[in-house]
């Protein structure tokens, strides 16, 4: 008889191992599910998880698909950390881009180097302040921040596609619903001549870089964790939840908000309904396989990233639905937070008791 | 209830050979007991020598990996609480079970196998009140009753199922004197009417005022049976403690030192719904003097002790003194700057972090008087250090300084904690309960600690349920009764049953008269 037992310590290596386990049982269910309702299961799984990987053509897409999942995981992970569930990332996504379209569309005749810098700036603090809701009625009024963030998502995105269809329609767009598209001052650089690889690539490594330094070696991200393990013990070690609270909502909604004016500023240009496309969510599944280490999430980062650009791929070889992306994504986490338990217990045979 | 009379009685419950293994730890080996029927047996041992399992194993809760448990002569098997209450066997935890926002009666229901009618519940319950004499209104909530009536509760749930074995797990660590002699007569009644009783303590005068025979453990292992009634109370601690007992050497108390901690008129509104309000609390701490604080729990120590660490700020800032300066709206991190260090009863969650290492641990408390974070980044070598420090001065038995909390022994761990803030060399240490759950052997290293810090000058406060710690280390003693502070009296001239008194406070009145 099997049966489980408890580690005294948890271990190292199962915390390392457990999100490649979880991997592996995704592709495993992911090949006997589709098979089972008669795609070619084998060839499936083999376009999402390793096709991107394996062609060099690809790792430019990897990274564009990558960076904003790894920004906004760092900042959700910061704050899961600190036991607070910002699971609105995505609406703070787009109301950091909401906000960065708007000094956009306010310096649109004009030409210069700050413009740039004043549509981050402006992504920061749309995030910041779509996130500083959740994070006030948690701390004024003990609201679960997990309901609000969640719920303001669909608020953000419906104040998006009212300012798409209304006041910021492109007046020469024939009535589609988007904005005017950026100008050159107005658009993130690429960093690699030819290819779709922007800024915003080597600017989430490096974020992701500080936050490891922010959580390790600092006072600030001792109390983040500190407040996430043991409430009472913050409080007798002089940390206050309630800063920590609001602390980890805005670094995550600046954050996200950053990720938002990036992808409004590189890959799309302008704004346009289709915008909101789940990194949000996406980023939670990241933070988790990256177990919440700012290092481990831009690994996290690459893996999802890479089931986006193989979902496009298994489209077109195996005729998988677009949807199909989202299934393995799902089970990934489910798998993600089932293996987990190997940190803490092991499979062990049970003895009989003499 | 009918007991067999015959002469040759198999004992109630025979232990043969039980061992139990967890990871990297023996708790049980080898152990052999039995208890006949209207026994009184005492199971004895330090924590940490192995009766929780044992009594777990009995119980159901646990399965032992060798030996058989035998029941009026015959073997059993023991598979699940459900089980050992269908044989007869009773227990009575030492943490209880019960349901606060709810009625005695209502919890009582809870607790059982099967439902019964409210109505024959109640006749059930009010015979066995009458007929053992426990003074317990059915109909009070149970946020309003002393911890001595809550064991009524308990009591009276195993008393319902009409059992053949009662263990008590450690039943008067939070009663008051009084209250203990009232239980002891409980049991003494129980065990009368030919119901045996395990009585789990390390308390030695009592197990020889209710013993009949008692099984000393240490380290998972028999070390001797005994009569209590006969044996010393110091053969029985040297037995238990496997070593000589070690004296506290008392430094000359003069109580004449600077005023070192001054609260004045500290009130503070208790969490709701079952917190304790504190009123007007007043007292001084003098250099080179312990000031014990006693009382049953849940009379507002773990409120007047977030009060003084500052996680919870007074009203204003002159309720508390520090050294003449008043902080009482300077919260926790600037208290201890300042010299305020307190020590929480709860070690894992509130004193430490268990998830964290013994290393990182140290910071928690240690960063605002010594350079282990400056300028907000933490030096791991200054860490490690400190930590390091303690672990060797302070004797913690652990791997290293990477050791997590929660895998160290709640003794080590408090050892390590209270290392942690002698070892910053406080002008005031508040602690409360310095020794629960801590074996004898470094529960006499840290009351030593205590007596040698208040030897350096510093004022040491201890908060504690276990009278006889508070006689052994304070110069001066006052009692906490829901929320309120006695003056203080100097220990040599109070004897046990005054302090008792002043303990039992209105529920010790309400108990007698009942």
């Amino acid at each position: 008889m099997l049966e489980w037992r408890r580690r005294r310590e948890p271990s190292l290596l199962m915390l390392l191992a457990s999100p490649l386990i979880a991997i592996a049982l995704t592709m495993l269910i992911g090949m006997i599910v589709f098979t089972a309702i008669g795609y070619d299961g084998f060839h499936a799984v083999e376009s999402i998880f390793l096709t991107p990987f394996l062609e060099p053509q690809r790792w430019g897409d990897i990274g564009v698909k990558g960076a904003p999942l790894v920004m906004i995981a760092l900042g959700l992970a910061i704050g899961f950390r600190a036991n607070v569930w910002n699971i609105g990332a995505e609406g703070q996504y787009v109301m950091g881009a909401i906000a960065g379209t708007g000094v956009a569309l306010l310096t649109y005749d004009m030409t210069g180097w700050w413009i740039l810098p004043a549509m981050v700036l402006a992504g920061i603090l749309g995030g910041m302040a779509w996130a500083a809701i959740p994070a006030f009625l948690r701390v004024k009024l003990q609201v679960s921040e997990i309901l609000t963030s969640l719920m303001l998502t669909y608020v953000a995105v419906q104040f998006l596609y009212f300012l798409v269809r209304g006041p910021w329609k492109d007046p020469g767009g024939f009535n589609f619903p988007q904005t005017r598209m950026f100008t050159a001052d107005q658009t993130l650089p690429t960093v690699l001549e030819g290819t779709l690889v922007h800024l915003g690539i080597p600017a989430a490594l490096l974020l992701a870089v500080i936050a490891w330094l922010l959580m390790e070696k600092t006072t600030a991200g001792y109390a983040i964790k500190v407040v996430g393990l043991a409430p009472a013990a913050a409080r007798h070690g002089g940390f206050s939840a309630a800063r920590t609270t609001w602390a980890t909502m805005l670094v995550s909604g600046a954050l996200a908000g950053l990720a938002g004016l990036f992808e409004a500023a590189g890959p799309f240009g302008q704004l346009t309904p289709q915008f909101p496309v789940g990194y949000g969510f996406t980023a939670i599944i990241v933070a988790f396989l990256g177990r919440l280490n700012p290092l481990g999430i831009v690994f996290g980062g690459i893996v999802l990233a890479g089931t986006y650009v193989g979902g496009e791929i298994a489209q077109s070889t195996v005729r998988l639905p677009q949807a199909a992306t989202g299934l393995f994504q799902a089970t990934l986490l489910f798998m993600l937070l089932a293996t987990d338990v190997l940190v803490r217990w092991r499979i062990g045979f049970k003895r009989r008791a003499a | 209830m009918k007991q067999p009379r015959e002469q040759d009685v198999p004992p109630r419950l025979a232990l043969a050979h039980i061992s139990k293994s967890f990871p990297g730890v023996k708790a049980n080996e080898d152990i052999s007991l039995s208890v006949s029927p209207g026994e009184i047996h005492a199971l004895l041992g330090e924590n940490g020598a192995g009766k929780s399992t044992l009594v777990k194993i009995i119980y159901g809760v646990q399965q032992a990996d060798e030996g058989t448990i035998s029941w009026n002569g015959s073997p059993v098997s023991i598979p699940s609480p459900k089980a050992a209450r269908k044989l007869g066997i009773g227990m009575v935890f030492q943490h209880f079970s019960l349901f606060d926002a709810m009625t005695v009666i209502e919890n009582i229901a809870l607790g059982l196998d099967e439902a019964v009618d409210r109505e024959e519940l109640k006749s059930q319950v009010a015979a066995i009140l009458q007929s053992y004499s426990l003074p317990l209104d059915p109909e009070r909530e149970v946020h309003t009753l002393s911890v001595g009536e809550r064991q009524r509760i308990e009591i009276v749930r195993c008393l319902l199922q009409k059992p053949k074995l009662l263990i008590m797990d450690e039943p008067t660590s939070v009663l008051t004197p009084q209250e203990v002699e009232r239980l002891f007569a409980t049991l003494r009644q129980i065990a009368a009417e030919g119901c045996s009783i395990l009585y789990i303590s390390h308390k030695l005068h009592e197990i020889k005022a209710l013993c009949d025979s008692a099984t000393i453990l240490r380290g998972g292992r028999v070390v001797a049976t005994c009569d209590p009634k006969i044996e010393t109370t110091k053969r029985m601690a040297e037995l238990m403690i496997g070593a000589e007992l070690r004296k506290i050497e008392h430094g000359k108390a003069t109580g004449s030192g600077a005023v070192r901690l001054e609260v004045k008129g500290l009130s503070l509104r208790g969490e709701p719904p079952f917190g304790t309000d504190l009123e007007s609390v007043s007292f001084e701490a003098r250099a080179g003097e312990i000031l014990g604080i006693a009382g049953v729990a849940g009379n507002g120590q773990a409120e007047l002790l977030t009060a003084l660490s500052g996680e919870q700020l007074a009203d204003g800032a002159e309720a508390i003194r520090l050294d003449g300066k008043a902080v009482g709206l300077e919260g926790a991190g600037p208290r201890r700057a300042l010299g305020l260090s307190c020590v929480p009863e709860e070690r894992n969650g509130h004193a430490a972090v268990p998830d964290f290492s013994l290393a990182d641990n140290g910071v928690l408390t240690a960063r605002h008087r010594l350079p282990l974070a400056p300028h907000g980044f933490i030096s791991r070598a200054s860490v490690k250090r400190f930590a390091d420090g303690v672990i060797k001065l302070f004797d913690v038995r652990t791997t290293g300084n990477a050791a997590l909390a929660r895998s160290l022994s709640g003794g080590n761990l408090q050892k390590f904690i209270m290392g942690r803030e002698i070892g910053q060399q406080p002008a005031v240490l508040v602690v409360s309960q310095p020794t629960w759950g801590v074996d004898a052997g470094a529960a006499a290293a840290i009351r030593q600690e205590l007596v040698d810090l208040a030897a350096k000058g510093s004022a040491v406060v201890v908060i504690s349920q276990d009278l006889d710690e508070l006689l052994e280390l304070a110069d001066r003693l006052c009692v906490i009764n829901e929320g309120r502070l006695s003056a203080p009296r100097p220990v040599a001239s109070l004897g046990i049953d005054e302090i008792g008194l002043m303990m039992g406070g209105v529920h010790g009145a309400e108990a007698a008269h009942a």
